[in-house]
């Protein structure tokens, strides 16, 4: 049996795949990677079916060993790797032999790394999927130190030829999202709109899979009557009494009381998987549609 | 009915209150069209979920306008029933706020306790938590704690404006607390996990213990 072992999880490492679907007359949301683009790129540089469930390690100082020989692509977040004690790239596939340690540095660029293994970790779904999904508690508990991960021997396609993917590394600087009108846009009065995308905001550091807080501007309601809770999705900005924005994430809640000011743009809403705390974040109008 | 804005892939539909939301929603259950990947029903509100390559928004908002130009309130309460038979929950009505909620109601504790167990509850929909399921038909309106309890222990059943609901597991929550059952409503080995779900009838009985 091919298998991974967890020296070191890092702040956090959750296994995920593409989520959960159809569940929310459960309660139950997507959950899965949050940057869906570095997830699906991470199984095709292992020759992975699409959904195969990788490791998202949050930060980075995370370390594994192989106990069988392993090919292995960490995507998303950018940091030079170790593995056999030499350095190597990101964003391609790496050879790893029995015994062989991979550690994943804290990341210079982005915030979640995508660890994924040939023939992808294998363990039992819950709902149809096995990722971890840290609101409802569902799925996998969080990598610990000694874990054995089993890898799947499903028929897979060769490792693609490639040397080096050109991918685009997560900003340093400010990153930048889409977003069209929400439905609660009217409870807000037009200088709150337009400080939307006024505002220097600022990723909290109390932002995580369930939600990005944006720290920078109050943004205050002219309609101040309760909101009765009405359904979400990942990207959906709403605003608590206090005025703070917040971004819903992967893991958030299938409805919401908080109203919805605006909503990001699916093209663009996986860049907040990448959101350092304290980075810049700037709001812009989407065009066209 | 109004049609709310929610990004490129969704609509919120608003309704004017529960029974309309939840006889619109049935109706749309029934007849999705192709591209209409989830509907998240609420206390006023429907979110339709889209596929784009499927379906557009606005051939999107074209079905959800004729669905609600049925005649489908014949039967103003046609909430349809998962089972002929309601689940049965039983209570020990020792909740915090029993007798505050009570006083708020100005009823008795005693005649609080029969409304609650004389009532035929349905859930309309669920969120918050797997298997928090909100359930309707008590017509009464009790306001949220002024601020929410840090953690809320499993099968707490508690009110919330129109709304009662049993808490699957312990989490943090505002709901205004009657009563517990040590009935399982969240089991992974159990299909579906949720005992509550949309459409299902509820009635409680009291137990001393």
């Amino acid at each position: 049996m091919k298998a991974l072992r967890v020296i070191n999880p890092g702040p956090q490492s959750l296994i995920e795949d593409r989520g959960r679907y159809g569940f929310t007359s459960l309660g139950v949301g997507r959950s899965g990677a949050m940057d869906r683009a570095a997830f699906a790129l991470a199984n095709r540089l292992v020759g992975n079916p699409k959904g195969a469930a990788v490791i998202e390690i949050l930060l980075g100082g995370a370390e594994f060993e192989a106990q069988s020989d392993l090919w292995i692509a960490v995507t998303g977040a950018w940091g030079v790797l170790q593995a056999a004690n030499r350095p190597a790239e990101p964003n391609c596939a790496i050879r790893l032999e029995s015994g062989d340690r991979l550690s994943i540095p804290f990341a210079e660029h982005g915030i979640r790394y995508y660890l994924a293994v040939r023939g992808g970790i294998e363990i039992p779904e819950t709902l149809g999927s096995r990722s971890t999904d840290t609101l409802a508690d569902l799925g996998p508990q969080p990598l610990r130190v000694a874990d054995e991960l089993s890898i799947g021997l499903s028929s897979i396609d060769p490792i693609p030829v490639v040397d080096v993917m050109p991918v685009r590394l997560p900003p340093q600087d400010a990153i930048e999202l889409e977003i069209r009108p929400g439905p609660r846009r009217g409870w807000f009065g037009p200088e709150s709109w337009s400080r939307l995308f006024s505002t220097n905001w600022i990723v909290s550091p109390r932002s995580d899979r369930r939600g990005i807080r944006l720290e920078g501007a109050a943004l205050s309601r002219v309609k101040q009557e309760e909101l009765l809770s009405e359904g979400a999705i990942p990207g959906a900005i709403q605003v608590s009494p206090d005025g703070v924005p917040t971004i819903l994430g992967v893991d958030h809640p299938v409805t919401g009381g908080y109203p919805v000011i605006a909503v990001v743009t699916d093209d663009t809403v996986d860049r907040l998987a990448q959101a350092r705390p304290g980075q810049q974040l700037r709001l812009v109008l989407a065009t066209g549609r | 009915m109004k049609l709310l804005p929610y990004g490129e892939k969704a609509i919120l539909v608003e309704f004017e209150d529960l029974d309309s939301t939840v006889s619109a929603f049935i109706g749309m259950e029934r007849n999705k069209p192709a591209g209409v990947i989830e509907l998240v029903p609420a206390a006023r509100t429907i979110l339709v979920r889209v596929d784009l390559a499927k379906i557009g928004l606005r051939a999107a908002a074209e079905w959800i306008s004729q669905v609600e130009s049925e005649p489908s309130s014949s039967e103003p309460r046609s909430y349809e029933t998962k089972s002929p038979e309601p689940l049965l929950v039983r209570v020990r009505y020792d909740g915090q706020d029993l007798a505050s909620v009570a006083k708020l109601l100005g009823m008795s504790v005693e005649s609080l306790i029969k409304w609650h167990t004389s009532t035929p509850w349905i859930c309309v929909f669920t969120g918050f938590a797997p298997g928090f399921g909100y359930l309707a038909g008590g017509n009464k309106n009790v306001p949220r704690l002024e601020t929410s309890r840090q953690s809320v222990p499993t099968g707490a059943v508690g009110l919330a404006g129109e709304f009662c609901g049993i808490y699957p597991r312990s989490s943090p929550g505002g709901w205004q607390l009657i009563g517990s059952t040590g009935l399982e409503l969240w089991n992974l080995d159990r299909v579906p996990p949720a005992l509550i779900t949309p459409g299902v009838s509820v009635r409680f009985e009291a137990v001393s213990k």
